[in-house]
């Protein structure tokens, strides 16, 4: 293949197969270009196009070769700061598909004169993984622009179902993976959650069906469906002396008393999330006992008569 | 990727990559190449054997290597390395928005100049089909820590630190001696040699109350390793108790939340699980909080602990209304 790399004119697949060492010892034609043809696809992966053509009127078969402006890299300098950006980049990817990827990446910007130190330490190290067994298959048909569908289990309400979608592409937000795209089912723009997904991803008519708008931020449509509540109230609570280490980090002391000759202190806090917080202070069973608001009280008693009457084994 | 597969990308940037260092150590471009001295010899000797099909010798490639170095004078063309293919640029640039977007990892500006040149560099080749947002939520106390123990980091100082260690519900003070700090599934952590606990540890950020840099050095001890965190922060050891759970739909997300084992699905939506957890006074919070959404079928004492526990917090509950 390098032969090709190195020439300026079209050469005839035959004038190949009687140049290169390995395909002069194909025992027939058929073989010839079966490996012919399975090498112009890898070459086509490496990002490298063969062109075909005659370099002359008089050539009565097409030749092949490759447009070097259009395989090469263009001029690239970076800066030392920006060099590190890069050794960074390449580390964050704990993935087969994408940690290959990178690597290649930084093998030609290595070739192209740009120096990557990889051995520094970083002085943040962050890793991205890729272990869903849905991400390969969605990524792919993300890629080849191909409708899929899977069963999909969404916890509350309960149910598993088959939805079919156009995918735009996958997002990691915040170490979970998610796959959007045109939901057929909803007729609209859904996100999912790839831990989620049962078995197999299936693809659904011809590469190239899928079409994604041109202004749509993906990160920015998981980072918002989350629906994250961000308002804040402020609970009262009492906790027994020296117990509840987890809430008080993150109270004041506003008082003392004394409930049924266990000391403790009355402390304030602000919550943002009103609906774990019940889950949390329950957790603290007779160490804090919520006095405010009454609703977070109330949801508290519930957990805890829930646990004391079920049908514990 | 099999050998054969790697090869030829690698053949393909080697002659580039030469050329712009004359004289560069083979060990040197060995470790860059990631391959060994050896493969990278065999590799420049084919490269020596190729150029421009069917012409005369001078137009080879032409590479004098003695013991170790290695020079490339006449490159047969091949000058430039190949453009970043789809999945390269993705791979990069992507990565390279994500670090953008997160605090306290590398310098912004510095990130947004990379990803210009390398889109310019790469031509043709659009990232698309892949987004990354490590998304740390950062609060303003928690920038503060994360601040002063980056500075202690670069200065090469031990810390001492007041933290909150979640498992035990318990708040410590420690003297620490920082390795680096890394984000897992949206939260940095510290890790550090813990002095009290004679071990590696990893410290959330946001658990860290108070942090203070001392003087003297950090000197972890030669033999301290960073975390594999590659599977995850929890790691199954022996010592761990293991309890078999029922998970209504609404507690589901434990699963996803927790490393649970041998998930069986159950009618209705439920999941059966296994959980390992190191402590379990831990263990009883998180299950008291969780109400009736979970059942425990075993271990029987951890069953009994939970509803002892309920019982008497309900009983104060029910003393506290009396008095009031």
């Amino acid at each position: 293949m390098l032969c090709l790399l190195s020439t300026r004119q079209y050469l005839s697949a035959e004038r190949i197969r009687g140049i290169v060492p390995g395909y002069a010892d194909a025992p027939s034609d058929d073989a010839f270009f079966r490996t012919f043809e399975r090498d112009k696809t890898e070459l086509r992966d490496l990002g490298i196009p063969l062109e075909v053509g005659r370099n002359s009127v008089f050539d009565t078969v097409d030749g092949y070769r490759i447009a070097r402006r259009d395989y090469e890299l263009g001029e690239i300098d970076l800066e030392p700061d920006e060099a590190a950006a890069v050794a960074l980049a390449v580390r964050l990817w704990d993935s087969p598909e994408l940690t290959g990827a990178a690597h290649g990446a930084l093998l030609k910007l290595r070739a192209a004169g740009v120096d990557v130190d990889q051995a520094a330490p970083a002085i943040v190290e962050s890793k991205v993984r890729t272990s869903e067994p849905a991400f390969t298959p969605l990524l792919a048909a993300v890629r080849a622009g191909q409708v899929v569908s899977f069963d999909y289990r969404r916890p509350s309400p309960a149910e598993l179902r088959e939805r079919t979608l156009e995918p735009w592409g996958v997002v990691s937000w915040r170490g979970r993976w998610y796959v959007v795209g045109h939901d057929r089912d909803r007729d609209a723009p859904r996100c999912f959650r790839l831990s989620r997904i049962v078995g197999e991803v299936r693809k659904i008519g011809k590469a190239g069906q899928v079409r994604r708008p041109e202004n749509v931020d993906l990160m920015q449509f998981v980072a918002t469906t989350g629906g994250e509540v961000s308002s804040v109230s402020t609970v009262r609570v009492w906790a027994a002396s020296g117990r509840a280490a987890g809430v008080r980090r993150r109270a004041k002391v506003v008082g003392e008393r004394d409930i049924r000759g266990t000391a403790g202190d009355i402390l304030e806090l602000e919550l943002r999330w009103p609906d774990t917080a019940a889950g949390w202070l329950a957790g603290y069973g007779a160490d804090v006992l919520v006095l405010e608001p009454e609703v977070l009280a109330k949801s508290v008693r519930e957990r805890l008569v829930a646990v004391a009457e079920g049908d514990v084994l | 990727m099999t050998a054969s597969q790697d090869r030829l990308p690698r053949l393909l940037a080697l002659v580039p990559y030469l050329i712009a260092r004359p004289g560069i150590p083979i060990d040197e471009a060995a470790a860059d190449f990631d391959v060994t001295p050896k493969q990278l010899r065999k590799d420049l000797e084919l490269l020596w054997m190729c150029g421009l099909p069917g012409y005369g010798p001078g137009d080879l490639i032409d590479i004098s290597f003695d013991e170790d170095t290695v020079t490339v004078t006449f490159d047969a063309g091949m000058s430039r390395p190949l453009r970043l293919t789809g999945a390269e640029a993705t791979a990069l640039l992507v990565a390279l928005r994500a670090l953008a977007d997160t605090p306290g990892v590398a310098d912004a500006d510095a990130i947004r100049r990379t990803v210009a040149k390398i889109e310019m560099a790469a031509g043709q080749a659009q990232p698309a089909g892949v987004a990354v947002g490590l998304g740390v939520r950062e609060a303003a106390e928690t920038v503060k820590v994360r601040e002063t123990v980056q500075s202690a980091l670069k200065a090469g100082h031990a810390l001492r630190m007041t933290y909150y260690t979640a498992s035990k519900d318990e708040i410590s003070e420690r003297t620490v001696d920082p390795m680096r700090v890394l984000i897992v599934e949206g939260r940095g952590y510290l890790e550090a040699w813990c002095r009290r606990a004679e071990a590696v540890r990893l410290f959330r950020l946001d658990r860290i109350d108070e942090v203070e840099v001392l003087d003297e050095p950090a000197a972890p001890p030669p033999y301290a390793r960073p975390t594999d965190v590659s599977t995850g922060l929890f790691r199954p050891a022996p010592d761990q108790s293991v309890a078999r759970l029922v998970l209504e739909p609404d507690a589901r997300w434990v699963s996803e939340y927790y490393p649970v084992e041998d998930i069986e699905e159950l009618d209705g939506g439920r999941l059966r699980v296994t959980m390992r957890y190191a402590d379990t006074s831990w263990m009883v919070r998180l299950l008291l909080g969780l109400g009736g959404e979970v059942k425990v079928e075993r271990p029987a004492e951890l069953a009994q602990e939970l509803r002892a526990r309920a019982v008497a917090a309900l009983r104060l509950m029910d003393h506290h209304l009396a008095d009031t």
